[in-house]
């Protein structure tokens, strides 16, 4: 077994004749924070969904190259990719939980789609996810309310919390925190860190500052293109690419 | 010149909600005069007698429309039972699987289904069921089934189409495959749009008259069994009315009014379930 969670081969994606993602190849460590960034439309958010095929569900959407995720090339003819999604959690830019559905009734959703029925198993997962996601403490007394009712932090870590009931290995996050005040964004990059003990944390950010805050690595993306890519304080100090230098003093954004 | 001006705007205005009002109360009055015809004349129908004792016979005293409000639910339960589930799979084909080859088929015999004359229906169950059972529960249900799945359908479909795609997408990321994001999430959340379609599907065909007339015919028993006719209370006002008899008459007017309650206290349940949000 490699150290690498996923490597990524020559992949390139393309949304009708769209050419999104260009060549990209990166190895990404186990329980270490990946951050990717770089300007609107670069690609950042084609890129994760690519590594746990969510891109394919767009029409005319099209991928080629590996993602190999534990010695798996995730696109693989006979690879399901619900297994996929299952093994490589993702949470959303805008908060998403169920609406209709109660607290409860959202982290345990995962965990019954895959045919966990009994009760007390539920339960166990219900509190270890939520607790895990920092809001068991905020919620234990409300699981039956909608999950409506809560705000948007906090359904921003339920729906961290329904992503870790499935037990995943590698979590994708598109910007979680772009919808959210600084105070419930500060919560969510305290957990992500906290995340980063037993899982692989892939975020994508167009924030410098959160990358810097966050990430063990850097991933810098610029129109579908990986420009630079390495350990966060070696990149925000010493950018190796002209282009990277100029996006991090701001000079293109 | 600018006080002059704007007197003459609010004149204007006042003089328009009036004609809108006037147009209201003109629309309006012929809605109320059936409703308060109905209620008069059906009102002295209305006894214990009425829900209790079926048909009477020609000449005979008194008597109810107990077998036609039998007749009627067994007729719609059964539409209802066949109909539904036809119309919602219709309903989740059309929002969900666009990309099929035989969506555009589908696509337009549900608007030519939706689009044909009751009567039209009526025949074709009459041709494909009646001809070999006879004229049956069977065949008006199945006539009834036939109406109200573009009805369902088209609610089901357009309710799903609401669902934002980043609650699918939720859905997605967790690994559900794709029915059972529309079985558990879609559905679980369009469940209270989908079931005030069913509602007035089902009101739609409690008033139907015309598909029962030729599948069924008329009924003065009791039901008898699937492959027999059952009275039915649309078609028992229509019988009714026009016979000479008084004592059928008067049950014309207890029939229609008690129709006309059944009709508007489904739409109102129907308006309920829509109004109530988790």
């Amino acid at each position: 077994m490699s150290a690498y969670k996923i490597e990524v081969e020559n992949l390139n994606a393309w949304y009708d004749y769209k050419h999104v993602l260009i060549d990209i190849n990166m190895k990404i460590k186990e329980r270490t924070v990946t951050a990717i960034m770089g300007p609107s439309g670069c690609g950042k958010t084609t890129l994760i969904r690519c590594l746990n095929r969510m891109h394919e569900l767009v029409p005319k959407a099209k991928v080629s190259g590996k993602v190999i995720f534990n010695n798996l090339n995730i696109y693989d003819n006979n690879v399901d990719p619900t297994w996929i999604r299952r093994k490589i959690g993702m949470v959303f830019q805008k908060p998403n939980p169920f609406p209709m559905m109660s607290i409860y009734d959202n982290v345990a959703f995962g965990p019954k789609i895959h045919g966990i029925k009994k009760r007390s198993i539920l339960d166990k997962i219900v509190k270890q996810s939520l607790e895990m996601a920092g809001l068991w403490e905020e919620v234990k007394d409300d699981l039956q309310k909608p999950a409506s009712a809560l705000s948007g932090g906090q359904q921003q870590r339920l729906c961290i919390a329904r992503a870790l009931a499935l037990e995943p290995e590698v979590i994708l996050m598109d910007e979680p925190t772009s919808h959210l005040d600084p105070i419930s964004a500060t919560k969510i990059e305290m957990l992500i860190r906290k995340l980063a003990e037993n899982y692989t944390v892939v975020i994508v950010t167009h924030n410098m500052q959160q990358a810097a805050r966050i990430s063990d690595y850097v991933a810098f993306l610029y129109m579908g293109r990986l420009v630079e890519y390495g350990p966060t304080k070696e990149v925000f100090e010493r950018p190796k690419n002209e282009l990277t230098e100029r996006y991090i003093t701001g000079k293109i954004s | 010149m600018n006080e002059l001006y704007s007197k003459f705007r609010s004149l204007k205005d006042k003089i328009m909600h009036i004609l809108v009002y006037l147009a209201l109360i003109i629309a309006l009055i012929p809605l109320f005069s059936i409703l308060f015809e109905v209620f008069i004349r059906g009102i002295s129908a209305i006894n214990l007698d009425f829900f209790i004792k079926p048909t009477p016979a020609v000449g005979e005293i008194g008597g109810g429309v107990a077998n036609a409000i039998q007749g009627t639910l067994i007729t719609i339960g059964l539409a209802s039972i066949i109909g539904v589930p036809i119309g919602i799979i219709t309903g989740i084909f059309l929002s969900e699987y666009s990309e099929n080859k035989l969506y555009t088929i589908i696509r337009l015999l549900n608007e030519l289904l939706n689009g044909m004359p009751s009567i039209v229906i009526g025949l074709f169950a009459y041709v494909l069921i009646a001809t070999v059972v006879g004229f049956s529960v069977m065949a008006a249900s199945f006539a009834l089934a036939l109406i109200m799945i573009p009805i369902v359908s088209i609610t089901t479909e357009e309710a799903l189409k609401l669902v934002p795609a980043s609650i699918r997408e939720a859905a997605i990321a967790l690994g559900t495959s794709r029915w059972k994001t529309v079985i558990f999430v879609a559905l679980r959340i369009t469940k209270k749009a989908i079931i005030t379609g069913i509602l007035q599907a089902i009101a739609r065909i409690a008033g139907e008259s015309a598909p029962i007339l030729v599948t069924m015919g008329y009924w003065k028993w009791w039901f008898a069994g699937l492959d027999r006719p059952v009275a039915n209370l649309a078609l028992d006002i229509f019988l009714f009315a026009k016979s000479p008899f008084e004592n059928w008459i008067v049950l014309a007017w207890g029939s229609a009014l008690i129709l006309i309650i059944i009709i508007l206290s489904i739409n109102i349940v129907a308006r309920i379930i829509m109004k109530e949000r988790y």
